[in-house]
């Protein structure tokens, strides 16, 4: 999601390789650089200005402390620390103690409020092991609470409507004794979408908030946002002080400049990260692994846990080792694409392996891609699929024959593994350090993440 | 934006108003401040400017491209006062938005008078405001005495059918569905054909919102206007791609990507009754030659407007601005 904000701070450390030292006038292009590619990835214009001013005093200030490290791989450094800081140092959870718990879901129109508080109910549930009731307070929208309604029926949580009642702070009252009376634990009170300059409406929820005194306010931002961010996150916060932010529809190839403005102007945690439209994709938001990720390091641990609940960990040992020692076959390519079959959509999959965000940029993937590769794969005798150096020209031509897939598809998808294989290979001996960015940072980096882990 | 109706009248002053306290801040204030005691535009004013088109979301590029036309003429004409630079900036924005030879619609006209029915497919990603937009369009239409159907082919998200439903009762025209989950290449296709056997004007088919993306759901949307196609040739008459005015540069992406997918006709830029500027259109309208048809400013039955050139580079900079 972060690809091209990778892409333009590789470029600008790229300008600093073979310098010797950081200085004012060697950073300064990578500097313009890197506030150029936050304010094309909608970070707003000030707080790139700000947060590129504090980048160059850290790299400056550290120019006689750490000599020994290459320019570019300080820069780097300095960049992933300021970002972390930025998103937000340490994982917050959400607070939903109370009898029953009450969590206010408020937003922008279209933001994804509804679908978010169905998302949360069905985290709530299959997670945590509680039993939401998702109650209806959007009164104004044609069918808003009917949308709720579905929502609710699909993720199996309680449902409370008023349809004949128009205040939405007495229909959130009587969902919560609702609640209290049915044995629901935590109550989500869906609002209607408002703008932060209507003041009737702003009104509104801050009465809403009021009356039911929630244990968690959640403020719904699209992660498309441009540079209106700031303004809307700031009034929201301003009106119901909420604690904290969930980031919709991140499954798209937005910048999502908006994440970092809005933490660095109301400061309040991203908790939620909603990434599609079923029910089951909503993370919880990591701001090491999101900076990681904004430095084209790739999302590696993400990948690694939504591997493992799918993921036959024997299968995954076998691999790894197979990997390691560059053993990796077609056998095991076929093995991989049935499991990453099972873990859905590919695309958001694969920009979760440290570089291939870049690599993916302008590729349309769609998972029947696997059937051009699997039907060449079944073409391969045994031997050649557990010894991919067997395979020469009149191997090849035979493949071509069986799959039904021309000589150059053939050649093209054979060397595509290889160079798939060597990567692989590569970043198993870096340990997820980052690919291409030179050792250093990358060793600091993870006996950091190593300390964390720890903990 | 305020001018911008539905928010006018409510100004009362209470303890919340604190919290959506607003500056009022002119494109000229804000030079006049940056420009103190000088007569030309110099670095420091071309700064400011770019501070002003990119917070409006304009982006790097039109902004770059936008500037060196000032710079331009500041070099041409040497001598360029303050005052002046107002107007050209203007001009020059208005000249970017135009320079595809589009005018303005006039009115809400049918995207072809000469056929019948239009059908108009409208498309967008996820909460840009699709269904609101149809059900305001239609009201237009239908108080223009046409006959007017929506066609309900987002079948997917939950209760879409039912808004469009609704839509179709507040606006007193013909609604066509099949009911959710059904296929939407077929609710499309029938929704032709009803309006021609039941001699519409025009047709509004909704669909569901969807990530540029997603590979299969922009083939669907493919597929549905072919379906149009076949259910009426040369239909649609117009693609419509809702672009939300909050969202930021990846709007340029939705429309690279909803152009390839269904030949993008026209844009509707919504929500520009907030605080969003959405001058993110500007560089898509030059970058695409799609001309920008309505814009949302509320969500009224009548929250719909044409589009004028003139009228949205004015509220870019003589807008409010929230805060500091």
């Amino acid at each position: 999601m972060f690809d091209n904000l990778s892409d333009r701070l590789e470029g600008a450390f790229k300008t600093l390789k073979g310098e010797g030292k950081l200085t004012e006038i060697n950073i300064a292009q990578s500097v313009k650089e890197i506030r150029r590619a936050l304010v094309a990835a909608d970070v707003n214009y000030q707080i790139a200005k700000d947060f590129t001013n504090r980048v160059k005093d850290k790299a400056l200030g550290q120019e006689n402390i750490l000599k020994s490290i290459k320019p570019g791989e300080l820069m780097v450094k300095i960049v992933m620390d300021e970002l972390t800081e930025l998103m937000g140092g340490q994982t917050a959870g959400i607070n939903i103690k109370g009898d029953p718990g009450v969590v206010l879901v408020a937003g922008l129109q279209g933001s994804g409020k509804t679908t978010f508080s169905g998302k949360l109910a069905h985290f709530l549930i299959t997670q945590r092991k509680k039993k939401p009731l998702l109650v209806a307070c959007d009164v104004y929208r044609p069918a808003a609470i009917n949308q709720l309604g579905v929502i609710a029926e699909q993720v199996k949580a309680g449902f409370y409507k008023e349809p004949e009642n128009k205040n939405p702070v007495e229909i959130a009252l009587s969902g919560i004794a609702f609640a209290k009376e049915n044995g629901y634990d935590v109550v989500i009170v869906d609002t209607a979408g408002r703008l932060s300059i209507d003041e009737a409406m702003m009104k509104e929820i801050s009465a809403i908030k009021n009356a039911i005194s929630p244990n968690e306010t959640l403020f719904v931002v699209d992660a498309m946002t441009g540079q209106d961010a700031v303004n809307t996150a700031k009034a929201f916060n301003e009106v119901i002080n909420y604690d904290g932010v969930v980031l919709t529809k991140m499954d798209g190839d937005t910048r999502g400049g908006a994440a970092l403005s809005v933490k660095y102007t109301v400061g309040k945690p991203i908790k939620f990260v909603s990434m599609g439209e079923k029910m089951d994709t909503l993370d919880i938001f990591h701001p090491d692994r999101m900076a990681q990720r904004i430095l084209g390091m790739g999302d590696i641990i993400s990948l690694v846990e939504k591997a493992q609940s799918q993921f036959d960990e024997e299968e995954a040992k076998r691999l790894e080792k197979k990997i390691r020692k560059n053993k990796f076959d077609f056998n095991d390519f076929l093995s991989q694409i049935g499991q990453i079959r099972k873990m859905g959509d590919l695309k958001s999959l694969i920009k979760m392996i440290p570089g291939m965000g870049k690599m993916m940029k302008n590729i349309d993937i769609d998972n029947s891609a696997f059937d051009k590769i699997e039907s060449i794969i079944f073409s391969m005798t045994p031997l050649e699929r557990s010894n991919p150096e067997l395979i020469n020209t009149s191997r090849k031509k035979r493949i071509a024959r069986g799959s039904g897939k021309s000589m150059e598809e053939i050649n093209r998808f054979i060397k595509d593994f290889e160079q798939m294989r060597k990567m692989m290979h590569k970043f198993t001996k870096m340990e997820g350090g980052p690919g291409g960015m030179g050792g250093g940072a990358g060793r600091r980096i993870k006996r950091r993440r190593k300390s964390k882990f720890r903990r | 934006m305020s001018f911008f109706g539905k928010f006018f009248n409510k100004k009362k002053k209470e303890d919340l108003d604190k919290g959506l306290e607003k500056t009022k801040t002119s494109f000229l204030n804000k030079l006049s401040k940056a420009v103190a005691g000088k007569a030309t535009v110099d670095e420091e004013v071309l700064d400011e400017l770019e501070n002003i088109l990119i917070t409006s979301d304009v982006g790097l590029d039109t902004t770059v491209k936008i500037i060196e036309r000032i710079e331009g003429r500041v070099a041409k004409d040497k001598y360029l006062n303050i005052s002046e630079l107002n107007s050209i900036l203007k001009d020059e924005i208005v000249q970017l938005l135009g320079e595809n030879n589009i005018q303005d619609l006039e009115d809400y006209i049918l995207p072809n008078p000469d056929v019948k029915p239009n059908i108009i497919l409208v498309v967008g990603v996820n909460g840009v405001g699709k269904t609101t937009t149809i059900g305001k369009l239609a009201h237009q239409y239908k108080s223009q005495g046409k006959k007017v159907v929506l066609g309900a082919a987002d079948t997917f998200r939950a209760a879409a059918v039912d808004q469009l439903k609704i839509w179709a009762e507040r606006v007193g025209c013909d609604f066509y569905s099949k009911g959710m989950n059904t296929d939407p290449a077929a609710v499309a296709y029938e929704t032709t054909q009803y309006a021609i056997q039941n001699n519409c004007d025009v047709a509004i088919i909704d669909t569901a919102g969807r990530l540029h993306t997603k590979v299969n759901l922009m083939k669907e949307l493919s597929k549905i206007k072919r379906s149009v196609d076949k259910a009426m040739p040369g239909a649609p008459h117009d693609v419509m791609l809702v672009l939300d005015a909050t969202t930021g540069q990846n709007a340029i992406e939705q429309a690279t990507h909803f152009t390839n997918a269904t030949q993008v006709s026209s844009l509707a830029l919504t929500k520009l009754d907030g605080t969003a500027k959405g001058g993110v259109v500007i560089g898509i309208s030059d970058q695409f030659k799609i001309p920008i048809k309505y814009i949302g400013v509320g969500e009224g039955i009548d929250h719909l407007q044409v589009f004028n050139k003139k009228a949205f580079v004015e509220s870019l900079f003589e807008g409010e601005v929230v805060g500091n």
